[in-house]
């Protein structure tokens, strides 16, 4: 279980980074925590690997006009813990404290977790639901892509080659949203069976505002606009919850595999995502 | 394609050409000849093979030695200090929290970082913090017994 | 002349010392297989099928061979000379197709040694493997044993197109006469899942070949190193007395090392042939697909009783799913699940049938357990299934079906003799421990509220300490040599291989204890076929009871040595040893053991008719099994949405017999019980319908990790073995025979209101959620 032969360059700016992305065939490397296990496994096998490790600019957090800027570098121990996000951005911050274990949680980036897009990584879901916006560079440009176009199928992103993603932008909370991540976990990997996140504000009597990304369930992460729909406008009572988590899965093509069943894991999305939005009110 | 890197290991500076595939745990137990850390599976489960990186904890099977040019590693090898084992060692073996020993050096070290983030956790908590490393012996029961014993020493 | 040996009265036997194997595993100092480094160290690395069943039509070895750094690639024309993978077993129509250490001309699973690939890098050895190219032309596999068991199904092995790879036939009794009699039967399939024993320490082998002295040295990750000895050296054609075999640190086997696999015996043939030496380390990848699975039954039972609860008699029909090969101890898996039918239970009438079918899979054999767990895991969940028939409580109906205690030594219908017990006492502890009658109440109230919970009881019993000879085809005895050293100072050479069971430990208890000295001045040294007699080896909880036993003996030998030195040196007819000193009854003038040890080795006069020096050696064969016993409660929830198991409460109280070392019995309790839950809620070997492994990582097969596993209670109850002097009877696989049925009883009970009497394992979210819905429609 040994990568095969590879060049490797480690830049010490994002201009140095996309230079080399420009100019070679390669790959990024962010904490590794997926990209390495597949190159041991030899399901990848890049020539040149461009390890963004050391460009200080990819860690930052900054909070900006209602916005929260994520550095793509970020950990996940570092969005769990940080205190600035677990104020601005509690959503993140707490579907972060679910990812792998302390270990990846210490390695692992935000920004690979995204561009990875594993259908049963816990971000995605939260990503939906902050309708994330994702900032990706090249040699001679950037640009803005909202998560609902990011993530494209299984391991598929707007991500091109010669690009890598900068920061993740999310929306500072308004006071009076609650949030929650509720997962059903893979018991061997510790990856999402099935994983929804919910951010709900109320106003007055009634659900002013619902965000709902479900990942696990079909082949990418999606916001179950369905459920949101039907919450909002609603007064949140249990009836209520129960009659919008049924649409979870409308219009989703589930997976199926050694750990579930499409059938199980529909009935599992809508009552995690009773349980997710439970949780938020 | 060879890469120089300079590393401080156990709390001494070294230099070596390596290859850019060469896997941590590799440089670590080939190149420098440590062989605490070791190697269970190569998906990143196990945790046997963990390190810390700079003050934290990380799976040294999934890093390449050249992510670590420039920083700090401490193994199980280096938790002693002067012939004085160190208290999450000490609490170990006082409470019987290892078997075949092969999950050690990584349990080990997972325990430092979480005593050190939560001086005082739950049996939850430690169950919850010890995600990241298999042990197939003990059931987990003297382990956890042992981390809280450890944290009781590290905090009084 | 100073000694360093101090007197001791302190007993240790019974006391919870802090393990001597501590020290170096906590520092990182150990040596596993793969921390050897050998000057000129090779690497073999494996080329393994990727297909179930499929010819090989060719091998081009070209470009491995000419990749640079690549030494020598070994397909199995190499290796046709060389002689099969053993099995140790015979039964009277037993199959046993040649194993090859390569493959020749076909392949039969997922995994299948093809080519080995040697060089000076493991990383280049690692790419040339990908050089290796294999035409395979595929064949229709099978998979699932009962499929294979049906006309028409495709022949793992042509010469034998019905697959079956043996069948057994036991019975006690007059099980016709029982059923005739019976006011209820109760039947269920019920399965016991393929597992993968999974140790941490993946196997690993290195061997190092003297051409000068034509000597080869092999240091393998094995629980038993004098037997792989002697079966390597007939594998080799060697001359066993030029094979040293070294088992060095081992990180767990739980049976899955008991093995000689085709890579061993490969890694020794490349360093013989390349004479430089060879290191060759499974990754975890082929661990899953080329290290024994454990387990692999379909079992069909048929339970016969009055309706006061009075078991009749068991009807069994075993399916073993053998995979496509024979190993060491593979047929005799289901034979051992036939012994411990009857549990614990009196009934006399007891009929079994076993088949072992070969399927295109890895071969199945010893599990921690090996059989037993089956057995056990069928008989506790039928009573449970009888109860629920009956509408009695299960302890109730339990207790009155127990071998009371009365009756020991009992003779069981299937020929084995139970040594001690007191089974209702046991469960009536653990019952009163746990709060039963209040958790009765509990359930009724949860229910009410529209909670699953549930309340699972296992009792077991356990074949173990093994064995008579006449048992193994090893041998069951086990050996110990004691010496005193000159200085006092005393070693230990063990015929058993601990490698996680603690026995450095218990054995220097109970050599301190016998010889009175302090525990600092005994080591115990084991798993070197050069430095030790010779010995059987470490499996079916035998250490303690088998190998602690020759220890005893081989220092009581001893110590009538030490008092004849003693009474040489004291000058006296009437001279007493104990507490590390050699007394004169008369005068009370003493001589230490280190002053006898001096004399002993160095003269210059020795006793009369007495050989120098302090040595013993013994080989006990023990002349039964021991049958330790226990109760386990669990309490669950079933999360009815979900169908999520939470466990709330885990009790085990067993009986082991004597304990020599409280903490190192609760851990072996805690590993077994982890290991019995993984079986009965996670884990599971799980091929597709093309013979593909898909459970290949732990990203896929669910091994227990912390947070997976409940908080462990444990209890006691101590029942002297009488076949040892110790009285031990072991604890190595309680835990996981015991906690397989008590945590699917107490599933089961959780949904038995809504009609459900078994779940075959392990019990996913998934499963049981369907039959929630099913049985709250029905």
């Amino acid at each position: 279980m040994i990568p095969q032969e590879f060049n490797y360059s480690r830049p010490g700016t994002v201009q140095e980074a996309v230079d080399l992305l420009a100019d070679h065939d390669a790959k990024v490397l962010a904490g590794g925590m997926s990209l390495i296990p597949l190159m041991k496994l030899r399901l990848s096998a890049p020539e040149h690997v461009v390890d963004l490790g050391r460009i200080p600019d990819l860690s930052r957090i900054t909070e900006n006009e209602g916005s929260l800027h994520l550095g793509a570098l970020l950990t996940h121990h570092q969005v769990a813990t940080s205190a600035l996000v677990q104020e601005k951005c509690p959503l993140i911050a707490e579907t972060a404290a679910h990812i792998g274990d302390a270990q990846v949680r210490n390695m692992g980036t935000l920004g690979g977790s995204a561009a990875h897009a594993d259908p049963a990584a816990d971000y995605p879901a939260a990503l939906c639901a902050l309708e994330a916006k994702v900032r990706l560079v090249r040699k001679d440009s950037e640009r803005v892509v909202d998560i609902g176009d990011f993530f494209v199928d299984a391991l598929t992103t707007a991500v091109e080659p010669e690009e890598i993603i900068t920061e993740l932008i999310l929306p500072v909370e308004e006071a009076g949203t609650g949030v929650s991540y509720q997962k059903l976990r893979q018991p061997a990997s510790g990856f999402a069976i099935v994983g929804v996140a919910a951010r709900i504000r109320r106003d007055g009597g009634r659900i002013a505002m619902a965000r709902v990304g479900v990942t696990g369930l079909a082949a990418s992460a999606y916001r179950a606009a369905g459920v949101e729909a039907l919450l909002e406008g609603s007064e949140g009572s249990q009836a209520d919850v129960a009659g919008a988590s049924a649409a979870v899965d409308e219009g989703i093509e589930a997976i199926s595999d050694l750990h579930a069943s499409s059938d199980y894991r529909r009935h599992v999305a809508r009552v995690y995502t009773a349980r997710a939005i439970l949780a938020a009110l | 394609m060879k890469t120089q890197i300079n590393v401080c290991i156990n709390g001494q500076e070294r230099t070596d050409e390596v290859e850019s595939r060469l896997l941590l745990i590799h440089y670590l137990r080939e190149v420098v000849g440590l062989k605490g850390p070791h190697i269970g599976c190569e998906t990143s489960i196990c945790g046997a093979c963990t390190v810390a990186l700079n003050g934290k904890t990380v799976k040294s099977c999934a890093l390449l030695a050249v992510q670590a040019d420039g920083q700090d590693i401490v193994t199980v090898e280096g938790l002693a200090t002067d012939g004085q084992l160190h208290p999450v060692q000490e609490a170990f073996w006082n409470e019987h929290g290892l078997q075949c020993g092969f999950c050690t050096p990584g349990m080990l070290m997972t325990t430092r970082e979480l005593i050190e983030r939560n001086p005082d956790p739950t049996d939850e908590e430690i169950r919850h913090g010890l995600e990241g490393n298999l042990c197939r012996c003990t059931g987990y029961q003297h382990i956890v017994n042992a981390v809280k014993s450890a944290a009781a020493k590290v905090g009084g | 002349m100073e000694t360093t040996v101090t007197k001791k009265t302190e007993r240790l036997i019974g006391k919870p010392i802090r393990r001597r194997e501590d020290p170096r595993l906590i520092t990182g100092t150990a040596t596993y297989v793969e921390d050897i480094e050998l000057p000129g160290m090779h690497y073999a690395a494996v080329v393994r099928s990727p297909h179930p069943a499929a010819d090989i039509k060719g091998i081009d070895t070209r470009a491995a061979e000419q990749h640079p750094g690549v030494v020598a690639v070994y397909t199995g024309k190499d290796i046709d000379h060389l002689g099969a993978v053993p099995c140790g077993i015979s039964l009277p129509d037993l199959r046993i197709p040649h194993h090859h250490l390569l493959a020749q001309d076909r392949v039969y699973y997922v995994g299948h040694p093809v080519a080995v690939v040697v060089a000076g890098d493991r990383y280049i050895a690692a790419d040339a493997v990908d050089l290796v190219e294999v035409e395979y032309e595929p064949t229709d596999s099978v998979s699932e044993p009962e499929e294979a068991l049906e006309a028409g199904a495709p022949a793992v092995h042509a010469e034998w197109p019905d697959n079956v790879a043996f069948t057994h036939h036991q019975e006690g009794g007059d099980i016709e006469k029982a059923f005739a009699e019976a006011d209820v039967i109760v039947k269920e399939r019920i399965v016991s899942q393929r597992l993968a024993p999974s140790a941490m320490e993946p196997r690993g082998t290195v061997a190092s070949w003297n051409s000068g002295d034509e000597t080869l040295t092999v240091y393998s990750s094995t629980q038993i190193p004098h037997i792989l000895r002697t079966l390597m050296a007939g594998v080799l054609g060697l001359p066993e007395h030029k094979l040293r075999v070294i088992a060095p640190e081992v990180g767990g086997g739980f049976g899955s090392k008991c093995e000689l696999y085709p890579e061993e015996a490969l890694t020794a043939f490349i360093a013989m042939k390349i004479g430089k030496p060879v290191k060759w380390v499974l990754t975890r990848r082929d661990e899953f697909l080329a290290t024994i699975h454990g387990r692999g039954h379909i079992d069909y039972y048929e339970l016969a009783a009055k309706k006061d609860g009075t078991m009749l008699g068991l009807r069994v029909k075993i399916i073993q799913d053998v995979g496509s090969f024979h190993m060491l101890l593979t047929p005799a898996m289901p034979t051992l699940s036939v012994l411990m039918l009857p549990g614990l239970y009196r009934f006399k009438n007891v009929h079994a049938d076993v088949v072992g079918v070969f399927t295109h899979r890895m071969a199945t054999d010893l599990y921690r357990g090996a059989g037993r767990p089956e057995a056990t895991h069928g008989i506790e969940r039928m009573v449970e299934v009888l109860a629920a028939e009956l509408k009695m409580d299960p302890v109730e109906l339990r207790i009155k079906n127990f071998v009371p205690p009365s009756d020991f030594p009992y003779d069981t219908p299937m020929g084995v003799s139970y040594d001690s017990g007191n089974y209702k006492a046991i469960l009536e502890k653990a019952v009163e421990t746990v709060g039963y009658s209040q958790l009765r109440q509990e359930q009724q109230e949860a229910r009410r509220q529209g909670r699953l919970m549930g309340i699972g009881i296992a009792t077991y019993g356990e074949i173990c300490a093994f064995g008579p000879s006449p048992a193994l085809p090893t041998g069951g005895w086990e050996s110990a040599t004691v010496k005193i050293e000159p200085s006092g100072q005393v070693t230990v050479m063990t015929g058993v291989s601990p490698h996680g069971q603690g026995s450095q430990t218990t054995f220097s208890q109970i050599a301190a204890d016998e010889l009175g000295v302090d525990i600092d001045d005994i080591v115990v040294t084991h798993g070197d076929t050069s430095t030790v007699q010779h010995g059987v080896g470490t499996f079916g909880s035998r250490n303690t009871a088998v190998g602690g036993t020759a220890l005893v003996l081989a220092i009581r030998e001893l110590k009538e040595k030490i008092e004849t030195y003693g009474a040489m040196l004291l000058e006296s007819d009437d001279v007493t040893y104990g507490a590390g000193v050699c007394t004169c009854n008369k005068t009370g003038k003493t001589v230490t053991l280190g002053e006898i040890a001096m004399t002993s080795w160095t003269g210059p006069t020795y006793p009369a008719n007495t050989q120098p020096g302090l040595v013993a050696t013994n080989y006990w064969e023990p002349p039964n099994f021991a049958f330790p016993f226990g109760a386990h409660i669990v309490v669950s929830e079933v999360d009815p949405d979900t169908g999520e198991v939470a466990i709330s409460r885990y009790l085990a109280v067993d009986d082991c017999g004597k304990v020599i070392n409280p903490l190192l019995v609760d851990g072996q309790v805690h590993g077994g019980v982890a290991q019995g839950l993984g079986q009965a809620l996670y884990e599971q070997v799980v091929y597709d319908d093309t013979g593909q492994l898909v459970t290949g990582e732990y990203m896929d097969y669910a091994l227990p990790k912390a947070a997976m596993v409940p908080t462990i209670e444990t209890d006691r109850t101590e029942t002297p073995s009488p076949v040892n002097p110790l009285g031990v009877k072991g604890v190595g696989e309680a835990g996981t025979i015991a906690a397989s049925p008590a945590v699917v009883n107490s599933v089961v009970d959780a949904l038995s209101h809504l009609g459900v009497r078994h779940i075959d394992m392990p019990l996913t979210p998934e499963k049981i959620w369907k039959l929630v819905q099913q049985g709250g429609s029905a």
